[in-house]
């Protein structure tokens, strides 16, 4: 592809990283010639404060989310549980730290075995009972908000232990410590999808199921593997969520946030269909919704407003995706080229 | 009493870079059930897509009942009169037989559905076919043979005067086809024209009046059913003279060989799939599966692969009785399989070159013994070299590779597990004349090295000249097997004999 | 007949159970009084299910009602109590605004080859967002129609009564009957669902008849954001929120394969009093808590589907798995 405008036209049609990494620079680039005030650090006592560093702070919880939902949505699926397990492991914890003297490592243990748990039944309802992925983390979705509550007996549990409460607000080598908990999750995902075969086997599994069942590859399994490992994002975020306000919401926490991860998967380049997937793009998928709501609360944006461009972001990455959409912008092109 | 209802003449039909039909021609009368013939490559599909308007033909003329049609839908074919009934029922399965008789043309009364009359018409069409069933159960819950014939009642209801059947007894048993055929006779006679589009040859026989048979996309020949004796038929659909029998061909006894072979079918079969297919491979053997389009060659590689495992008979591998239930198990047991679809279950269309090559293998290693990135890149250049893939680099995604080279890749695929039975269906379809020596080449070399190839092909010279023993099929049902000393000419004979029933 | 019939008659089971343990374990609950609130009380989900049983009935999805439903209201509310709009022009333009929304994404949809869970969900978003930009908040309704509407009731016997939101609902279900089983709208949208590719084959308008399905959700959910200024007297830009799912709840437990192709309104509506019915006897209870609600649903949900999936195993000679 040497042809200059053919390679213009590619960044158009083709997908891949241009995309989300544009966007994102434009959102910041705005916020450069209207509120440089975006930009501004400063450092008190040792941390860094600033916007940009709100805005990785609180994005931490969608990034994760988004680290799970991107290998399940790999293999073909999708998982519409995340926000109710949150729910579930935030309203776990604070029960444990309130009620026990369990060291808060024993406790984080625990939850994250929750979600390991909770994720591996909608796994295996895929791929035991063959049930849709839509269909079969939706009834989680239902249920859980409602084992959330009964955790909590309906109240909201407030809770001081400094261990759990550094967990979503301290600080880390200046940056808060739910950057940290972002980095080591995105290290381990890598690792996990790049040094082992299960990246591969991933992509492979939402590429062409029944070529990777001729090949002997293990289906079922890696798809339980990926539904499990949401659930671990899931518990992670929700235990960020919950030390953020000290308190465990269950009827709150995580709310619509599913909805944000897929979000950021899809605008991050990874399609819903599975296949190839980008851990990157799903990072700055998320990056790029909390941005784009911190830019418009900055701006005096009531947040509630906020969902209005996230839909036309959506509605965007959507019809990007889509090869009809992309042969008419593609025509675009073409007339001003030799016919093909 | 039967008069020519469409005739169809120097019909051309070319897509980007293949030239489909070229001045084909089909004559069509009332009250006749008219065969078209063919196999892979003849332009069948095509002609049949053009009559009932899912393609415009490029140049020729259609003439039907007297006017020249130009059917831009299949909606307007069935406004001209021609109505077809696909393999796969093209009905709604969740609603009722009276609703997929009536759909599109649902009594109403101010906008009001009268179901009471839509099911009394579907009632009546069904009856027109000799059929009486509950028209309120859905479509679903009847077989698909009697989905089948919904189908035609639907088509018939609508004003029908040519019926175009393709592949319509692929799903069906022996009583189902016969039942089929008790009803297009009748429809015959009453004055209907038929089109019967199929490969099994016995069928064509028993039910056919005429047939057209193409080959490559050109009309070999229009001829009488029962003027042409299959061994010309036969003939004439691949291309060839096929002379008389001088002996009738024997499957010879092949005297035990020493060794226990490798693999060891007996009567296996699976229900409403192929069978009973005797096989034996051992090492070093290349054995061919030979037969007609249709004939089962690749359901009898989906049996032994354990994609459809065997329902019958009896599977011993290295001399020990067992079965093969998912292909994960025939891979553990040394097998590798080159499926003829390569886009359904070979590909990965967006990963790289690499890492389609390497897949097998590192699934049988495994996820989390990792196949370094080194013997990766190793293991592609290799093979990309060896078979001559014509690849910018070994990080391009398959798709972008033309369909030969698609197949190289998949070939590779298997050869890299080092198999010690190799199934290879169609491994050469769609690959140049240079490219297929080398696979020819490569396939001996392998033998020669020990493996067995199990190797299946729709082009018979190439069967014949690669096996060392040919298993010959016809109609799903292994036909006989040929050794030592054999030619086209010999396969050919033993799948042109009728069969024993007849 | 019988086999198709089978969902639907569990269902019904379900909900003569449900009602007759609660009846037996509180007073008062057996009534006509709490039966005729059941369709005042959940006339909003009701409407919303409806639309939401035809999108799914089409192999679809619509996930932007509960938003439309609360724009709804907003724009209702604020049509009538600040720019003093007659009510009935205000329902009007809400009706048309949330149908021709409706019709929008089922265009995108159908023409993008989209996916339906995506477009709605944008579609949800947009819409929440704009309810908070007519209004950020609540915002009451005071006319004289309303008031005459939110008191105008259909007296049942004894103490029991149809309030207008009810009527709603159920003269909106023998609409949505009459369509889905005697016009040829309704059976397009069976045949949609049920294969669209043989639907196309079959010379069917499918492109016109996915958008149109859509535009019935958001008829219905426009509707049903009628209802709710009705029932609550204002309008609202956060309610609503996950009613779409609880639609979706109703609209399967009422036996509607989420596949399409497959199902009854009646069971949407079966569904919808089973919703009902658990929230009522949780409230007579007073000792447990709403989100045992959420428990129940979500079992039944998972009860209803794995009941799906053996059942569409069963009768025709499938292919393996």
């Amino acid at each position: 592809m040497n042809d200059p405008l053919a390679k213009v036209k590619g960044w158009f049609t083709g997908g891949g990283l241009l995309w989300p990494v544009l966007s994102l620079a434009a959102l910041l680039a705005f916020n450069l010639a209207y509120q440089p005030a975006f930009f501004r650090v400063v450092i008190q006592d040792g941390h860094l404060y600033g916007t940009l560093v709100d805005v990785l702070n609180q994005g931490a919880k969608v990034m994760l989310l988004a680290l799970g939902m991107t290998l399940v949505i790999g293999t073909g699926g999708v998982d519409l549980s995340v926000g109710s397990v949150m729910a579930i492991t935030g309203a776990l914890a604070a029960l444990l730290v309130t009620t026990t003297a369990l060291p808060f490592v024993a406790v984080l243990a625990l939850c994250v075995l929750a979600g390991a748990a909770l994720g591996a039944w909608n796994g295996l309802l895929v791929t035991r009972l063959r049930i849709q992925p839509i269909i079969a983390t939706l009834i989680l979705m239902v249920v859980g908000r409602g084992i959330a509550m009964l955790i909590t007996d309906g109240q909201i549990v407030t809770f001081e232990h400094p261990t759990f409460v550094f967990f979503g607000n301290g600080h880390f080598l200046g940056l808060p410590f739910t950057v940290t908990i972002v980095a080591l999750a995105f290290a381990a995902t890598a690792l996990l999808t790049r040094r082992t075969a299960i990246g591969l086997f991933i992509e492979a599994a939402g590429d062409n199921e029944t070529a990777s069942r001729f090949c002997g590859a293990p289906v079922r399994l890696v798809k339980v593997l990926v539904y499990a490992f949401s659930g671990v994002c899931a518990a992670l975020a929700g235990l960020i969520a919950t030390s953020n306000i000290k308190a465990a919401d269950s009827s709150r926490v995580g709310e619509l946030m599913e909805l944000d991860a897929i979000f950021a998967v899809l605008v991050g380049g990874t399609a819903l269909t599975g296949g190839r997937f980008t851990l990157v793009g799903s990072i700055v998928g998320a990056l790029l919704i909390q941005t784009l709501t911190t830019t418009m609360y900055n701006l005096g944006m009531p947040p509630a407003i906020a969902p209005v461009p996230k839909a036309v972001v959506i509605l965007l990455a959507c019809l990007l995706q889509s090869p009809i959409f992309r042969a008419q912008l593609g025509g675009i092109f073409a007339r001003r080229t030799t016919a093909e | 009493m039967s008069d020519v209802l469409l005739s169809a003449r120097e019909i051309t039909k070319s897509f980007p870079g293949v030239k489909a039909l070229a001045g084909v021609q089909i004559e069509l009368r009332r009250g006749e059930i008219h065969a078209l013939l063919g196999e892979n490559g003849a332009g069948k599909s095509t002609l049949i897509k053009i009559i009932t308007g899912v393609y415009q033909r490029d140049s020729g003329t259609i003439q039907f009942a007297g006017r020249e049609i130009h059917p831009r839908s299949p909606k307007d074919a069935e406004a001209c009169g021609i109505s077809t009934v696909f393999q796969e029922v093209n009905l709604i399965p969740t609603l009722s037989l009276a609703e997929n008789v009536m759909l599109g043309r649902l009594p109403r009364r101010c906008g009001i559905i009268q179901w009471r009359a839509a099911r009394a018409q579907a009632r009546r069409a069904l009856a027109r076919l000799g059929l009486d069933l509950d028209v309120s159960r859905a479509l679903q819950s009847c077989s698909i043979a009697l989905q089948q014939m919904v189908a035609i009642a639907r088509a018939l209801d609508v004003k029908c005067e040519l019926l175009v059947l393709d592949e319509p007894t692929s799903s069906l048993d022996e009583q189902e086809v016969a039942a089929l055929f008790t009803v297009l006779r009748k429809l015959r006679d009453d004055g209907l024209a038929i089109l019967f589009v199929s490969h099994f040859l016995d069928q064509i026989y028993a039910l056919t009046d005429r047939m057209t048979v193409l080959r490559n996309g050109t009309f070999v020949g229009e001829y009488a059913t029962a003027a042409l004796p299959r061994l010309e038929l036969l003939g004439k659909m691949l291309g060839r003279k096929v002379e008389a029998a001088q002996a009738a061909p024997t499957a010879s006894a092949k005297t035990a060989g020493a060794e226990t072979p490798l693999l060891d079918a007996r009567d296996l079969g699976r229900c409403g799939s192929v069978g009973p297919i005797h096989l034996r491979i051992s090492a070093g053997e290349v054995v061919g599966l030979a037969g007609l389009l249709g004939s089962g060659r690749t359901e009898t590689a989906r049996m032994l692969f354990g994609i459809d495992p065997h329902e019958s008979g009896e599977l011993r591998i290295g001399g020990e009785r067992t079965a093969l239930r998912t292909p994960g198990e025939a891979i553990r047991r040394g097998f590798g399989f080159c499926s003829e679809d390569r886009k359904v279950e070979g590909i990965f269309p967006h990963l790289s070159v690499r890492e389609n090559l390497v897949f097998a293998m590192q699934a049988s290693r495994g996820p989390l013994r990792r196949i370094p990135a080194a013997e990766q890149a190793q293991l592609a250049d290799h093979y990309i070299r060896a078979l001559n893939i014509k690849t910018a680099s070994a990080e391009t995604p398959i798709r972008n590779l033309s369909g030969g080279n698609q197949q190289k890749v998949l070939l590779a695929r298997w050869l890299a597990m080092q198999p010690k039975l190799i199934i290879l269906d169609e491994p050469t379809r769609g690959i140049d004349v240079g490219a297929k020596e080398e696979i020819e080449k490569l396939i001996e070399t392998l033998r020669a090295k020990g493996m067995a190839v199990l190797f299946i092909s729709s082009e018979l010279e190439e069967v014949v000249r690669v096996s060392g023993r040919v298993v010959v099929l016809r109609d799903r049902k292994q036909v006989g097997e040929l050794d030592g000393d054999f030619d086209e000419s010999r396969v050919l004979q033993m799948i042109a004999q009728p069969h024993a029933d007849e | 007949m019988n086999r198709k019939l089978l969902p639907l008659l569990m269902t019904a089971g379900v909900l003569v159970a449900l009602f007759v343990a609660a009846s037996c374990m509180y007073p008062g609950f057996g009534s006509a009084r709490v039966i005729a609130n059941l369709f005042s009380d959940n006339a909003v989900l009701g409407i919303v299910a409806i639309g939401m049983t035809f999108v799914i009935l089409s192999g679809g999805i619509d996930l932007s009602v509960g938003s439309v439903v609360a724009c709804t209201t907003v724009v209702i509310a604020t049509l009538v109590g600040q720019h003093h709009w007659h009510p009935l022009a205000a329902i009007g333009v809400a009706l048309v605004l949330g149908t021709g929304f409706g019709w929008l994404q089922g265009g995108l949809i159908q023409r993008y080859e989209l996916p339906a869970f995506l477009v709605t969900l944008g579609g949800m978003f947009l819409a929440r967002g704009l309810a908070f930009v007519v209004n950020m908040e609540s915002v009451g309704i005071r006319h004289g129609f309303y008031t005459a509407a939110q008191e105008f009731s259909l007296p049942l016997g004894g103490k029991a009564a149809l309030s207008s939101a009810a009527m709603l609902f159920l003269a909106l279900f023998v609409l949505g009957l009459i369509v889905a089983h005697l016009t040829v709208f309704g059976r397009n949208i069976y045949a949609l669902g049920g294969s669209a590719d043989s639907a196309r084959l079959m010379g069917l308008p499918v492109a016109r008849t996915r958008p149109a399905v859509y535009a019935v959700s958001g008829f219905c959910s426009a509707l049903a954001g009628v209802a709710a200024t009705l029932y609550t007297g204002s309008g609202n830009p956060a309610m609503g929120v996950g009613l779409e799912l609880d639609a979706i709840a109703a609209v399967v437990i009422g036996g509607t394969l989420l596949t399409g192709g497959v199902g009854y309104l009646a069971g949407t509506l079966l569904g919808v009093l089973i919703f009902g019915t658990i929230q009522s006897a949780l409230i007579f209870d007073g000792r447990l808590n709403s989100w045992w609600l959420r428990i129940a649903i979500g079992t039944l949900l998972l009860a209803f589907i794995l009941l799906q999936r053996f059942l569409t195993r069963g009768p025709a000679r499938g292919s393996a798995g």
